[in-house]
């Protein structure tokens, strides 16, 4: 089959040819582009030299900016490990659902891409806000409560309603409820896939569910947590979205910064070197992570 | 041999999906030691029946009794079970070892004893040496061994086997089934298995049970099921059989006569049948019981002599003929319109020459050779 396909040149330049060529106008070389600008200076407001510096590079990693690429992937690990928790029970869910309630749970999951990120965004903070139903029905219970300590003499005082918006916490919380159906969908794949007697053979030999889930699931499971720790993780690091809206002033994401210097700062160069540079700790943490699975691999074998 | 000890019992037991009836109504004993086969063709329900028992499906109705306890709501990892995959089971993300290992590590035996019982038991199903090996460069056959080893460390009650030779190719599963026939007198163990095939059923299993839409057909040694069925279903399921329908003409304490519309002579048997006389009746008789002689001018006819004259004895002509190797089966159109199946054993290397297709032939057979299924 693969034999005859890659036989089938003309075939093959055909369907091949098209997406290979956008992909090179409209990807590669915009950003071979940028490549170009982090190693250039800005000589007028429109007008940048590529002169090989790496000056962009070295201001890209003072402590300021670091800190801030390290903020963004320590939030992007906080939400993928938060998704992970979430999603795994999400999936298994769906895994063990009828075929009928099945086809109703995947089609939850992916409804949110129906509608607008933006939106869905704004919707949060209408969640989120002072104003917003959490911290309402906290309230409620709160002047509940409060009547009845008033009984015993010790009224509570006002309701001072949970910060849930503009910090650290509600970018971690809008970064998984984006993220979440990334996470999902290759576990559900990778668990659908599991040959379901090998489930029943281990309860068969005497282990209980947990056991089951811990010895057999898991492992067996690994080939999708990874992919979708890798789906959830590399756009987390990258979010913009998310913490401009729901992020305080402390809580800025890399992109923010990025965004900054393209647009405000006007300094495409040192924008690009900052792009550039989550770009490589990316490709190193995806390089190391494979190479650790090839040796596992390796060793099991 | 000491008295025989029912270790399973179901009791009525009914498994539904939904408004399709899976079990239905079955009540069956199973006894310490046996190599017992649930038989019958898909969808009749062995497998589910086997699954209630390893506690993966649960009975609607009726109850699993082990050693006389009800064992019918106990989850699978609790029951005195341990079952053999059809597809083997066996975890792809363990070695050899630890696949063998692993009930007993759920069980929190002390590695050392594990170690120890692990090399028992490959070395029961001969795969010494096999233990760091992956399950990925084992073969079908090997797999198969791996998940026996598996189940048998336990020391379960009863060993349950789904459907175990039907991945394995024709060669191997003819080794395979005198090598589990062994495997269960070496160990000792209650072995249940499920097939849908007869041939496997009759060369392993001590006892059948033959199953059909849900219901139990019938329960005995693999030669009286094959001798002495009870339904036109078992007769047929079981072999190859002629069947024929006639009405019991005659039916004396030691003799019956059957006579068919499509044969030109009855049927004498040296039996009794006790089913109402004039009754409908249905006669297998099998292939191999048949004798075949030539018939022509100048020919005198067989005589079998244990029956009277003009019983057990047919004219027809050969149609065709299938030459299998150790036997020919022929078809033989008889006078009066039906087609019987003869076999005949091909005992020298020039028998299969015999007869030819279009030849005249008698068909006769003995008094003793048919069975009469009144259902």
């Amino acid at each position: 089959m693969d034999e005859s396909w890659r036989r089938a040149k003309a075939v093959f330049a055909v369907l091949g040819g098209p997406p290979v060529l956008w992909l090179v106008a409209f990807f590669l070389v915009p950003l071979g582009v940028i490549w170009g600008y982090s190693f250039g200076e800005n000589r007028s407001l429109t007008e940048i030299a590529i002169n090989g510096t790496f000056g962009n590079y070295v201001h890209a990693i003072k402590p300021l900016y670091l800190g801030i690429i390290l903020k963004s992937f320590w939030f992007a690990a906080v939400t993928t490990a938060l998704c992970l928790v979430v999603g795994f029970p999400v999936a298994i869910a769906i895994t063990f659902a009828s075929e009928k309630t099945k086809a109703w749970l995947l089609l939850l999951i992916m409804l949110p891409f129906w509608t607008n990120l933006l939106i869905r965004t704004y919707a949060l903070m209408a969640v989120l806000r002072d104003e917003g139903y959490i911290n309402t029905i906290l309230g409620w219970g709160w002047s509940g409560v409060s009547r009845l300590t008033a009984l015993a003499g010790h009224p509570l005082g006002a309701f001072q309603p949970l910060p849930m918006l503009h910090n650290n916490f509600a970018v971690v919380f809008g970064l998984v409820y984006v993220q979440l159906p990334f996470m999902v969908l290759p576990l559900y794949a990778a668990l659908d896939r599991l040959d379901r007697s090998l489930l029943e053979a281990s309860l068969d030999l005497g282990a209980g569910h947990l056991t089951t889930f811990a010895r057999v699931v898991v492992p067996l499971a690994m080939p999708g947590i990874v992919s979708g720790v890798l789906v959830t993780l590399i756009p987390s690091v990258g979010a913009y979205l998310t913490p401009d809206l729901l992020g305080g002033p402390s809580s800025q994401m890399i992109a923010n910064v990025i965004e900054r210097q393209f647009k405000t700062a006007n300094d495409w160069p040192f924008g690009a070197a900052l792009s550039f540079l989550l770009m490589y700790m990316t490709f190193v943490a995806i390089a190391v992570q494979a190479i650790v699975t090839r040796n596992r691999a390796r060793r099991a074998a | 041999m000491s008295a025989a000890k029912t270790i399973i019992r179901f009791e009525n037991v009914t498994k539904r999906y939904g408004k399709v009836l899976a079990v239905d109504n079955v009540s069956l004993a199973i006894e310490e030691g046996e190599f017992f086969a649930l038989l019958g063709p898909s969808g009749c329900g062995k497998t589910t029946l086997l699954r209630m028992l390893a506690g993966f499906e649960t009975p609607s109705e009726g109850r699993i009794l082990i050693d006389g306890q009800d064992i019918s709501r106990t989850p699978p990892n609790r029951r005195p079970v341990n079952m053999v995959f059809q597809s083997y089971a066996v975890f792809p993300h363990m070695s050899v070892a630890d696949n063998v290992a692993y009930g007993l590590m759920v069980d929190g035996v002390g590695p050392a004893e594990r170690a120890r019982r692990v090399e028992e038991a490959l070395e029961l199903v001969k795969l010494e040496g096999y233990g760091a090996r992956r399950p990925d460069q084992l073969s079908g056959g090997q797999r198969q061994r791996v998940a026996l080893a598996r189940a048998l460390i336990k020391r379960p009650r009863v060993l349950l086997l789904d459907e175990p030779l039907s991945a394995l190719d024709a060669k191997l599963r003819e080794a395979m089934r005198s090598e589990l026939t062994q495997l269960q007198e070496t160990v000792g163990v209650t072995f249940l298995f499920v097939t849908h095939d007869q041939d496997e059923a009759l060369a392993m299993a001590s006892r059948c049970a033959v199953m059909n839409r849900g219901l139990l057909q019938q329960v005995a040694t693999p030669s009286d099921l094959y001798e002495f069925p009870n339904s036109r279903f078992v007769a047929d399921f079981i072999g190859s059989v002629n069947l024929v329908e006639g009405r019991l003409a005659v039916d004396e304490a030691d003799h019956a006569v059957v006579e068919v519309a499509g044969l030109p002579s009855p049927i004498y048997l040296d039996h009794g049948v006790s089913g109402a006389h004039e009754s409908t009746v249905w006669v297998a008789l099998r292939p191999e019981k048949i004798e075949l002689h030539k018939r022509g001018e100048g020919r005198a006819a067989p005589l079998l002599d244990d029956a009277p004259a003009g019983h057990n004895l047919v004219p027809g002509v050969i149609r065709r003929i299938a030459y299998l190797g150790s036997e020919s089966v022929y078809d033989v159109a008889v006078e009066g319109g039906s087609s019987v199946k003869v076999s005949r054993s091909n005992l020298t290397r020039r028998d299969q020459e015999d007869f030819a297709a279009e030849e005249p032939v008698w068909l006769a057979w003995r008094a003793s050779a048919c069975s009469v299924l009144l259902s």
